[in-house]
């Protein structure tokens, strides 16, 4: 798998320009790791992959289990009413209309149920707010309707021209048009249903790396959710947002933008691709090659399109 | 007795006077409460086909992958005129249109405080609504950028003159009739309807009167700083100018807190009537449900920034957001086992008005408990701006709010017209719309945590199954609400069967002792107030 990967990275670049094939071949060596797209028939969170995103994961586990369990009474007790306290059973009104124990009991509960989650809920969102101690930044711009990222720095050192646009892939972007009469299914990358959710230029980052993310907008107000990584960020104009993630597992994620944007706000897509360190320093060399930044990313997007056209089921991009 | 005859006596008086009305004075010039409680409650029906046929085409679009029927621009204004249209116009009108037939009648008042301002309240209304919906056949298109107009995006619309001069005729009209509801039930009761004698729904209509008072001006507010945002220069929201954009997202759930239980207090005193009657049992705890309304009202205020957690606030608002937020379900919690602990120990029947009671019992404490994960600010991060969120409020609004002006309308509809619904009917309507408007939200959950956001006109093929689930569960709901308007169409013209004064056995308070339908002018000489009369004359504690 992962020499098929390079092999049509490869040919599928190599004629175009080859900075970039072997970024992106380099790129399709992960082809095999873990993929978190959303399943179908999902029922709940997805865990995520980052030492953080277990706690929104367990806390809406526990705040579920909490709920399920009040159902249960309330609605038990409430059935319960309707089946022993009916007329047609001959049932005859009782006349009471207050109890001062049980109303103080049915509050005291519920306020201890509430501490319990505040507590459980503050301490995750004080792990949350600590963007402190990061190894790297990432600078996410978003844009009617796409993503820039920027990278600033890495262990230490600043970055310079390492950056580029990432916008949805150009196979959805056929699909999706009105009355295309093209097949979403047919959308795949590396055997994913990725329809909607791919993009020409994943946000390639580090594994077991602290990263934090700047995050703003250039025109209206957007916002970068990856549910694997366990949160999302409003990117507002004018205002810069901090966020982290340190993701644990090789693999490629992917999440869209989350708040209302215009028209094109459902094809505005993310797709991190966390890898190795030693492959993200591999791939960091060519990005900072003179020639190679920050011009590949928009020459580079032309051919690739040429080729999902020409063959759509072939584009393995990511 | 002999007031009972002098009461009649001016009860034809006035219907005779009534009669001689031609349409045109009669429904036009009205100043009457049970004819402008009318026509709010058809304009509020009419409207909420409206919005829902805007739905339909939102879940037509979502039933499979990929775009078939509208552009995504298209869609946008359907998301966001659904909104608008469900909450300004079916929503709200409904309320004050419960509110202007039954507020008179149970504090014992012949009419409304305010009748001139009635009429014109209830008629700036189908103007406003004219100008809104025709933006949708004007060049540039409707409004696209979400019931909540969050700048920039709102700015680049073509049509926000007209929306947010919409808006500002919807406020001044909500503002209008909180006014004449507050001043009815403050200086209008019947002597010794004391305010704890009151209905549990007076009481919520009068706690959400000042609600609405308090922040329909900080929506005007809002919308005009957009306004002049986009003609005249101003920078508010522009960054480039100096101004922010999260300002406006504090200015406007300032408004939009508050105005959620704007939409659900009063159905909480629709609800603490129901359930009595049909429980044959007085309310438990008439004091705490008064007070929990008092209280839920009052967090309305300081929870706002729980709809922005994911704008990026300081640590310590999210956490004082979120404590205040989660507080919200102790009250809640309070009137939900209270309705329970009414039913326990009754001696229940399960007509039309009953059942809808029960759903709103179950299903919005169902939506309430997404509202109180979402309160929890680390899974909100997962949470907002998914479909989770759409199921949240779609629970709270169509199963909590639209289920119990449903469950108000059969429970009073012998009342308003002297004939009964049909009892089979009202059922077939009952059980259609509680099962499909499950399978049409409870789905929503899933694709939510399956991480689709919401607003997006096309999704990945993983969320496919249950949005095609969802949109099955749309159109049915949608046909269901058919069943409902031929139930009314039915009682109004067609039903032979007479409405007794007092239609349902449990029924207590003041609305019960006057005639189906009630005289013109409810109360001419003020009732004389038997505490076993009232739903809660005994209050002691």
């Amino acid at each position: 798998m992962r020499a098929g990967g390079i092999g049509k990275h490869g040919i599928k670049f190599k004629a175009k320009h080859a900075v970039v094939a072997l970024g992106l071949g380099a790129l399709g060596m992960f082809g095999g790791t873990v993929q978190a797209n959303p399943q179908p028939g999902q029922l709940n969170l997805t865990p995520g992959v980052t030492t953080y995103s277990h706690v929104p994961y367990m806390l809406n586990n526990v705040a579920l289990g909490v709920c399920v369990v009040i159902g249960i009474l309330v609605f038990g007790a409430m059935f319960i009413a309707m089946f022993r306290f009916r007329k047609s059973r001959g049932a005859v009104a009782e006349k009471w209309s207050h109890n001062t124990t049980v109303e103080i009991i049915w509050t005291i509960i519920p306020i201890l149920i509430l501490i319990t989650l505040a507590w459980l809920a503050t301490d995750g969102l004080r792990q949350f707010s600590d963007t402190t101690g990061a190894q790297m930044t990432v600078k996410v711009t978003g844009y009617q309707w796409k993503w820039r990222y920027d990278y600033v720095d890495y262990q230490g050192k600043a970055l310079d021209h390492v950056g580029f646009m990432s916008k949805l892939d150009d196979q959805s972007n056929q699909v999706r048009q009105l009355n295309s009469g093209l097949d979403p299914w047919s959308v795949k990358a590396d055997g994913e249903q990725t329809y909607l959710l791919n993009v020409d230029h994943p946000l390639v980052v580090p594994i077991h790396t602290k990263i934090r993310f700047v995050i703003t907008a250039d025109d209206v107000i957007h916002s970068w959710f990856v549910p694997a990584l366990g949160w999302k960020m409003d990117a507002i104009p004018g205002v810069v947002n901090a966020a982290w993630t340190n993701i644990n597992t090789p693999g490629i994620y992917r999440g869209q933008c989350a708040e209302l944007c215009g028209q094109d706000h459902g094809f505005m897509p993310i797709v991190v691709k966390a890898v190795s360190q030693e492959d993200f320093a591999k791939w960091l060399a060519e990005q900072q090659k003179p020639a190679a930044a920050p011009a590949p990313a928009s020459t580079a997007a032309a051919p690739a399109q040429a080729t999902a056209q020409v063959a759509p089921a072939h584009v393995t991009q990511g | 007795m002999a007031q009972a005859a002098t009461h009649d006596h001016h009860d034809e008086h006035h219907d005779e006077h009534h009669e001689h009305q031609n349409f045109f004075q009669r429904w036009v010039m009205s100043t009457n409460h049970k004819d402008i409680g009318t026509l709010y409650l058809i304009f509020s029906l009419l409207m909420f086909f409206i919005g829902g046929s805007f739905a339909m085409v939102i879940r037509a679009e979502l039933f499979q992958p990929g775009m078939q029927l509208v552009q995504p621009y298209f869609f946008n204004e359907m998301t966001t005129m659904h909104a608008l249209v469900m909450i300004f116009g079916a929503v709200m009108p409904a309320f004050v249109g419960l509110g202007n037939w039954m507020i008179p009648m149970m504090v014992g008042a012949p009419d409304m405080a305010l009748p001139r301002m009635n009429n014109l309240s209830f008629w700036i209304l189908p103007f406003a609504f004219a100008l809104m919906l025709s933006t949708l056949f004007l060049p540039g298109g409707g409004p696209a950028g979400g019931w909540t107009m969050y700048p920039p995006l709102s700015l680049q619309s073509a049509s926000l003159a007209y929306v947010v001069f919409a808006v500002h005729l919807m406020g001044i009209s909500s503002i209008m009739g909180a006014i004449n509801i507050i001043a009815t039930i403050l200086n209008m009761r019947a002597p010794g309807m004391d305010l704890l004698k009151m209905p549990v729904f007076v009481w919520s209509w009068l706690i959400t009167a000042f609600l609405l008072i308090a922040v329909m001006p900080v929506l005007a507010g809002a919308v005009t700083m957009l306004l002049t945002d986009k003609y005249f220069n101003t920078h508010f929201f522009d960054a480039a100018g100096g101004g922010d954009p999260i300002l406006f997202q504090h200015v406007f759930w300032f408004f939009g807190h508050p105005e959620v239980y704007i939409m659900i207090l009063p159905a909480f005193g629709i609800i603490s009537e129901i359930i009595p009657t049909f429980s044959r049992k007085p309310i438990f705890g008439y004091k705490a449900m008064v007070f929990a309304i008092a209280s839920i009202a009052f967090l309305s205020f300081i929870v706002w920034a729980h709809h922005m957690f994911a704008v990026g606030l300081p640590l310590g608002a999210e956490i004082f957001f979120m404590y205040a937020t989660m507080l919200i379900a102790v009250p809640t919690g309070v009137k939900v086992f209270n309705w329970v602990a009414t039913m326990w120990g009754g001696s229940m029947t399960f007509e039309t008005p009953m059942l809808f009671a029960i759903a709103f019992v179950i299903l919005f404490t169902i939506g309430g408990f997404s509202g109180l994960m979402l309160a929890l600010v680390p899974a909100d991060f997962q949470y907002h701006d998914t479909y989770f969120v759409v199921a949240h409020f779609h629970y709270v609004l169509v199963t909590g709010a639209i289920f119990a002006i449903m469950a108000a309308t059969y429970y009073w509809i012998p009342k308003w017209t002297g004939h009964m619904y049909s009892e089979f009917w009202g059922k077939v309507h009952f059980w259609n719309s509680v099962v499909w408007v499950n399978v049409l939200f409870f789905p929503q959950h899933f694709l939510g945590l399956a991480g689709m956001p919401r607003r997006i006109p096309d999704y990945n093929v993983a969320f496919a199954n249950f949005n095609m689930i969802s949109s099955i569960g749309g159109f049915l709901f949608g046909a269901s609400q058919l069943i409902f308007l031929g139930v009314i169409i039915h009682c109004v013209w067609f039903s032979k069967k007479k409405a007794t004064d007092r239609v349902w056995e449990g029924a207590r308070g003041l609305e019960w002792t006057l005639s189906s339908p009630p005289p013109h002018h409810s109360f001419s000489v003020a009732p004389v107030i038997h505490d076993e009369e009232l739903a809660h004359g005994h209050v002691e504690d």
